[in-house]
């Protein structure tokens, strides 16, 4: 699993590539659990080359919401593939979270 | 075909167990999204017994077998750690989790949710899970 971010106007843009599993998602976990993340606006999750994701992944994610939710940070999920959004949709959690089809949608969705 | 793999009981490992699986049904030409479901839901037991049932114990295994029985496959996935209780299991309210920050507890509903059946068996000190899922 590969982590990287880029800053750009007020926006985190995160990009996962690899697969997020049990052993993995510890490094997503550290990633967002960085006190320096809450200093922005808006997190945006690039997903395009996320090509697995299991229960331990969308945990890190759901542990997350509600603090993001609390300090009025918006984040959002683009690009995913059909199959990892099914996994989302299978618990319902694409109700409960933001993901949109591209990096367009994301960056209008966050500046509303 | 190689139907059956055995490894220790740590958390790298789930690589592996996802890559045989998905080698295995290849050869059954399933959807991208139906291929996914299944390697995630072996995933999901494998990973259970391999954190909570044998605490990531490297000197501990579990073996992994599939098959195809007519129209469904069927894993078999074994150990010799702590016995599942289905009895003490609650379907996760997922609301709630997202209010107390919980990261775990999901895993199962998904296993349940995809495949057509799941069965515990605990015979003296072993433990077998059996995985349903019709493919055609």
């Amino acid at each position: 699993m590969k982590i990287t971010q880029e800053i750009k106007d007020n926006t985190v843009i995160m990009t996962l590539d690899g697969e997020l599993d049990a052993s993995s998602s510890v490094i997503l976990d550290e990633e967002l659990s960085d006190p320096e993340i809450m200093k922005y606006a808006k997190v945006l999750v690039n997903c395009q080359d996320l090509n697995y994701i299991s229960s331990a992944g969308l945990g890190v994610f759901i542990s997350h919401l509600q603090r993001f939710e609390d300090a009025q940070i918006k984040l959002i999920f683009y690009n995913m593939q059909d199959k990892v959004r099914n996994v989302f949709e299978i618990l319902g959690l694409d109700l409960l979270m933001t993901i949109v089809s591209d990096y367009e949608e994301a960056r209008t969705i966050a500046n509303e | 075909m190689n139907n059956s793999i055995r490894v220790s009981c740590t958390k790298k490992n789930l690589k592996l167990i996802r890559d045989f699986v998905t080698e295995y049904l290849k050869a059954l030409a399933l959807t991208d999204i139906l291929m996914n479901q299944i390697v995630l839901a072996v995933d999901e037991i494998c990973a259970n017994l391999i954190i909570h049932a044998n605490h990531e114990d490297p000197n501990k295994y579990l073996t992994l077998k599939v098959q195809t029985v007519k129209d469904q496959v069927k894993f078999e996935i074994a150990d010799q750690g702590r016995a599942f209780e289905r009895n003490n299991y609650k379907e996760p309210n997922i609301q709630e989790h997202i209010k107390m920050g919980k990261k775990g507890g999901v895993g199962i509903a998904l296993v349940n949710r995809i495949m057509d059946k799941v069965e515990f068996i605990t015979d003296g000190t072993q433990n077998t899970c059996l995985l349903y899922k019709k493919i055609k």
